[in-house]
């Protein structure tokens, strides 16, 4: 092996969107010299789809983000045109906050953090090959034919390996429009004998804002005022816009019906999987055949942008039908389009080949993130990256991988999920997703993460002594909740009915009454007055759940308890007695950390894990 | 322990080389058992199970293996080639056996010796014995049968009335797993309307959705509730049916007792105060199991022990499905204060001693009609038995739906139901998931499809070997 390198780093990461971003910028948090490589500087931070962050789950997985410094939380608080919080009339675990971006904003604000980040080269090259000797990943090879030792690597190129659009008949090789695919880097990872698989997503068409008849339109405003994602965030300073809705209807959809053929869809040229989730609205049309509209939201791309995206109607028609279709549309009868909708065809890596530190079992020092591992959204994308990031540099550093279980976070259900599952289509996060949903908020992203990121070394001062700020004052704010209590004759004077049992109540269990806030409590006892802003929001929101808390947070010390009965990752089940083959070969495809996660793959019988429960524990030096 | 292990596995170059030997070594083992009941009876049948048993059974036969699932006759060898016996075999070939392995079965004739020689042969073959429960453990491995089922095998082999027998057949052909399953795929489809109005809101889902999941779920929180209040049938048909027989000293409770089981199981004697503590017999009474006790006689104690007789006579009678009061048709008055006091509607009354009892025995007790017994010539007993069997029959007979059998299940349907009650389609829709999905993951615990590992060992441990 020659070993002949141009330039040296602790970590490379490749791929410069949402997940290449986080990683790179967590690399270098970490300590790590870091080094990112993409096709072109100018696209760093590119949305290739909807300009919006966040929304139901989403939101907390940005939150989430954030807690650990990374980077998106304040991207899109720099770049946001519209915040709004989604699900507002229901409880606040499953709220999820979103909003729209300036596109040219956020990536300048991606780049302008990027910049400003230590310890970070940003360089614009594209990865053909990788090396690996002796089962780990030694460096790469670029394109110019400059070659890169490194000790850990974090793939992250999205929809560009074997990138294929297709829009109506037509169809060309990209990574995204006006990106050249990746074809180098698939075939590399298919020689080291990873299991690749197709799927596909698609982008509506995007269109002129000043000919589109906002007059006709509903429009809707964002909250006022814009709730920040980030927690070092104190306003929002961009300028607000509203976005307008319409709706398809008959005449749409008759259009789309007559030129079904041409949908590459549904005309063969496309086998591969798309999200059940985010339908073409070709899709739509065909499986809810009873709806006669379809609701859209035209969205604004920029301030100074004439570009709309049409949000619901997702297309791979050919253009001159987009152009047939949109026109059906009240307010797009004269639109013009300014580059017409697609599908995108694209190689992934079975994420079970990973485990939960997101390296691959295959190559040691090879870490894979986003879109590559078959999910789908900038915030699986940018969530996966930051802890790609951060263990790419602990494995470098020779610290133990950094892991988020499915109590943690967001993040740790989507890495359980995608390496004890794998997925069959793109994977998109949902709040049902998560068992312990009514701990995972977006509220308490900081409490949950932020100390376990300072303790793994990725979070920064500012951030630590913020955090340190809000803590001390919840737990002074909780302790004087627990410590004031009244009788319920004591209640009834200031007006609050209880069941009148004679039971001494403390205003931490009043906030469990539906209709008693802090603000009532604050009426009998005056010195909860003082406590306010984000405290007072999240204290209301654990008194209001205090009784499903409990139950939930009993529930985790089980699964923790299960979690740790921990599966060797060299376990061999051909040793393991009692177990069928099917049951073997899940296993096997699967490697379990631990006995829970055996325990959510499909078609494994409680009795297999007792088999494997006994295994372990007779396995020496493993008597836990 | 944990992490540091779990990612410590990259550099081991050579794991190549010793897989191919593990590989070989490490084929699940091969067990046998007795399978039919132990000791000396007409048929003995050996159950082989594991990737060993084709060849045992060729081995010991000294032929190739019968065609799938038909006996054929066999004689059966030992190592040095002298007969063992005369007798069949029967081949089930992975996956379609009991436990989804190879599975071979020998019916020989009983016999100790018989018994010794097959298992030294099957020892010298490499098979082993049978750990408790092996066979059901590794069909429950194989995906053969749900932990319902499996605890239904075991209760097939202690089931001793024709009823239990029925009960255990139903419940392992999967009766009480498709009931609770049904049940839970209930609260699944809920709470996936649910789920989809919290995580899809902005996709237009039809307002009217929590009507029709909470008439679902409140229908459902009523079936489980009316499962509930079936007086422990399944438990009581598994454990049988508690009877207490009571009444004053020398009322003849012993001898009653002995009657019922047709032998002398309690002491006899013409000295009041014969029975000083709790003496239980089980009996099949009409195909119902019933586990009858015969107590202390009921007076102002004489001394400390009969005191504590009396004491746990009067905690038994507390607990009992069904009470047999006795009274004495020969002593005056034949209705003892103690004794009339326990009469209510779980009470049969019987007149004993009818072949010298003089006048004055009432038609009925506490509106409970009397039947005129004598333990002694048998006079009555018949009839006794018919309105016992009638009793024993109304408190265990069931409707259609196979019920729940043991403890766990019931503690389990209980935390659904309580989640069930407390699911509220007005209040806030997470909380609302958050009820359906303890509802359904305390329903997956009965078939087991979470929280397995705690459960198994308990599920396993009453297991005879064999089956
Ligand atoms: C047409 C389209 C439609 C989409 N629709 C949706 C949708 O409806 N909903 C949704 O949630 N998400 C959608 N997405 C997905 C969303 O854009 C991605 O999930 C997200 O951007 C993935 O982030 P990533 O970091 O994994 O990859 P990307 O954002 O795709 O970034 C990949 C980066 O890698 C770089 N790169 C690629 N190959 C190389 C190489 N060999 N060397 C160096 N650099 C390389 C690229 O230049 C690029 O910067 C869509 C994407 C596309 C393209
Ligand atoms: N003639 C007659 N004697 C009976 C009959 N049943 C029982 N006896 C006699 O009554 C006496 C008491 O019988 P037990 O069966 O010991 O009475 P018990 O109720 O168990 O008495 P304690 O154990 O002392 O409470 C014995 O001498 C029996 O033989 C009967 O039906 N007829
Ligand atoms: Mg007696």
């Amino acid at each position: 092996m020659k070993q002949d390198w141009d330039r040296r780093a602790d970590v490379v990461v490749i791929g410069g969107g949402h997940a290449g971003c986080e990683a790179a910028a967590a690399a270098a948090r970490m300590g790590a010299a870091t080094m990112l490589v993409t096709q072109r500087l100018e696209t760093l931070g590119e949305m290739s789809c909807n300009p919006a962050i966040g929304g139901l789950a989403k939101g907390q997985l940005v939150r989430e983000i954030d807690a650990l410094d990374g980077l998106m939380g304040r991207a899109i608080d720099a770049a946001g045109i519209q915040f709004r919080i989604l699900n507002r009339s229901k409880g606040p675990a499953v709220q999820g906050p979103r909003a729209q971006a300036d596109r040219a904003l956020y990536r300048r604000a991606m780049r302008r953090l990027l910049d400003a980040q230590a310890g970070l080269e940003l360089l614009a090259g594209t990865v053909e090959d990788l090396v690996v000797a002796d089962g780990r990943l030694a460096g790469l090879v670029l394109a110019d034919g400059r070659r890169i030792a490194c000790g850990a690597a974090v793939v992250t190129t999205g929809t560009f390996l074997r990138g294929l659009i297709h829009c109506g008949e037509k169809r060309w090789p990209a990574g995204r429009v006006g990106d050249a695919p990746s074809y180098g880097l698939s075939a590399a990872l298919g020689r080291l004998g990873f299991p690749l698989g197709r799927l596909k997503t698609g982008t509506p068409a995007r269109l002129d804002g000043r000919t589109i008849d906002w007059a006709v339109l509903e429009m809707q405003a964002g909250d006022d005022p814009p709730v920040p994602f980030s927690f070092l965030t104190d306003r929002i300073a961009t300028p607000q816009v509203s976005c307008g809705i319409t709706f398809t209807n008959e005449r749409t959809h008759a259009v789309i019906r007559a030129n079904l053929h041409r949908a590459p869809m549904y005309s063969g040229q496309i086998e591969s999987v798309g999200p059940r989730y985010c339908p073409s609205i070709e899709d739509k049309v065909v499986r809810f055949a009873d709806k006669d509209r379809h609701q859209i939201f035209l969205e604004p791309e920029g301030l100074d942008d004439p570009t709309v995206y049409p949000n619901g109607v997702s297309t791979s028609l050919p253009a001159e039908v987009q152009a047939e279709m949109l026109a059906t549309i009240p307010g797009l009868e004269r639109a013009a389009i300014l580059r017409p909708g697609y599908a995108i065809e694209y190689d992934f890596v079975d994420p079970r080949e990973l485990d939960h530190a997101l390296e691959t079992r295959r190559v040691r020092g090879l870490f894979l993130a986003g879109q590559i591992n078959g999910t789908t959204g900038y915030e699986e994308a940018g969530g996966q990256g930051l802890l790609a990031g951060i263990n790419a540099a602990r494995m470098v550093a020779g610290s133990p991988p950094f892991v988020l279980d499915r109590a943690d976070a967001y993040i740790g259900v989507m890495v359980d999920d995608l390496v004890t599952l794998g997925t069959a289509e793109p994977y998109r996060m949902f709040t049902s997703r998560a068992e312990y949903r009514l701990i995972l908020r977006a509220d308490n992203a900081d409490a949950r993460l932020t100390p376990k990121g300072l303790a793994a070394g990725c979070v920064g001062g500012e951030r630590g002594a913020r955090f340190q700020a809000k803590a001390a004052a919840l737990a002074a704010a909780r302790c004087r909740l627990a410590e004031l209590t009244a009788s319920p004759t004591a209640l009834r004077r200031h007006g609050l009915e209880v069941n009148q049992d004679g039971v001494v109540r403390s205003a931490w269990e009043l906030l469990a009454y539906r209709g008693i806030d802090l603000e009532r409590l604050a009426a009998i006892w005056p010195e909860l007055g003082d406590i306010g802003g984000e405290v007072a929001g999240q204290l209301a929101i654990e008194g209001g759940y205090q009784g499903y808390l409990a139950r939930q947070e009993a529930e985790v010390r089980a699964y923790r308890r299960e979690e740790e009965l921990a599966l060797p990752a060299d376990l061999d089940y051909a040793t393991v007695g009692s177990l069928s083959a099917e049951v073997r070969q899940k296993l096997a495809a699967a490697r379990p950390a631990s006995l829970a996660a055996a325990a959510r793959i499909p078609g494994i019988t409680p009795a297999a894990l007792a088999a494997l429960l006994a295994h372990v524990r007779k396995r020496p030096g493993n008597a836990a | 322990m944990g992490r540091e292990r779990l990612f410590a596995y990259a550099q081991d170059d050579k794991r190549g080389d010793h897989r191919g030997k593990v590989l070989a070594a490490g084929m699940t083992d091969t067990i046998f058992a007795l399978a039919s009941g132990a000791g000396r009876a007409g048929v003995a049948v050996y159950r082989l199970s594991g990737p060993g048993a084709g060849p045992a059974l060729a081995a010991l036969t000294g032929r190739d293996l019968p065609a799938p699932r038909t006996a054929v006759r066999a004689r059966l060898r030992d190592g040095g080639g002298d007969v063992i016996d005369d007798g069949l075999a029967l081949w089930f070939p992975a996956p379609r056996s009991f436990t989804g392995e190879d599975v071979a079965e020998l019916h020989l004739h009983g016999g100790r010796a018989v018994g010794r020689a097959v298992a030294e042969r099957l020892l010298g073959l490499g098979l082993r014995p049978a750990e408790a429960g092996e066979f059901s453990r590794r069909a429950v491995v194989n995906g053969k049968m749900d932990l319902t089922r499996a605890e239904a095998v075991a209760d097939l082999v202690e089931a001793e009335t024709a009823a239990q027998r029925r009960q255990a057949l139903r419940q392992m052909d999967g009766g009480l797993e498709s009931r609770i399953e049904g049940w839970r795929q209930i609260v699944v489809g809920a709470l996936a309307y649910v789920e989809a109005a919290i995580d899809f809101a902005d996709e237009g889902m039809p307002g009217d959705l929590m009507a029709g999941v909470s008439a679902r779920v409140s229908a459902l929180a009523a079936e489980i509730e009316a499962a509930l209040a079936d007086n422990r049938r399944g438990e009581r048909l598994r454990d049988g049916l508690h009877i207490a027989i009571l009444g004053a000293p020398n009322a003849g409770k012993s001898s009653l007792l002995n009657r019922l089981a047709g032998r002398e199981a309690a002491i006899v004697s013409g000295i009041a105060g014969t029975t000083r503590d709790v003496i239980e017999v089980h009996l099949d009474l009409g195909g119902w199991p019933v586990v009858v006790a015969d107590t202390a006689g009921l007076r102002d104690a004489a001394g400390e022990i009969e005191a504590e007789g009396i004491r746990r006579a009067l905690a038994r009678a507390q607990a009992a499905d069904l009470k047999l009061a006795v009274f004495d048709g020969a002593a005056r008055p034949v209705i003892d204060g103690a004794t009339r006091a326990l009469v209510d509607g779980d009470a049969v009354v019987v007149v004993n001693k009818a072949d010298i009892a003089g006048g004055g025995v009432p038609a009925t007790v506490e509106g409970r009609p009397a039947l005129a017994v004598s333990a002694r010539t048998g006079a009555g007993i018949d009839a006794l038995v018919a309105a016992l069997e009638h009793e024993v029959a109304s408190r265990l007979e069931g409707g259609g739906a196979p019920p729940l059998t043991r403890e766990r299940h019931r503690a389990a349907a209980m935390e659904c139901r309580t989640a069930l009650r407390r699911f509220d389609p007005a209040g806030e829709i997470e909380l609302a998931a958050e009820d359906l999905r303890m509802a359904g993951r305390a329903l997956g615990r009965i078939t087991g499809r979470i929280d397995v590992e705690e459960l198994l060992d308990v599920v396993f441990r009453d297991f005879c070997i064999g089956k």
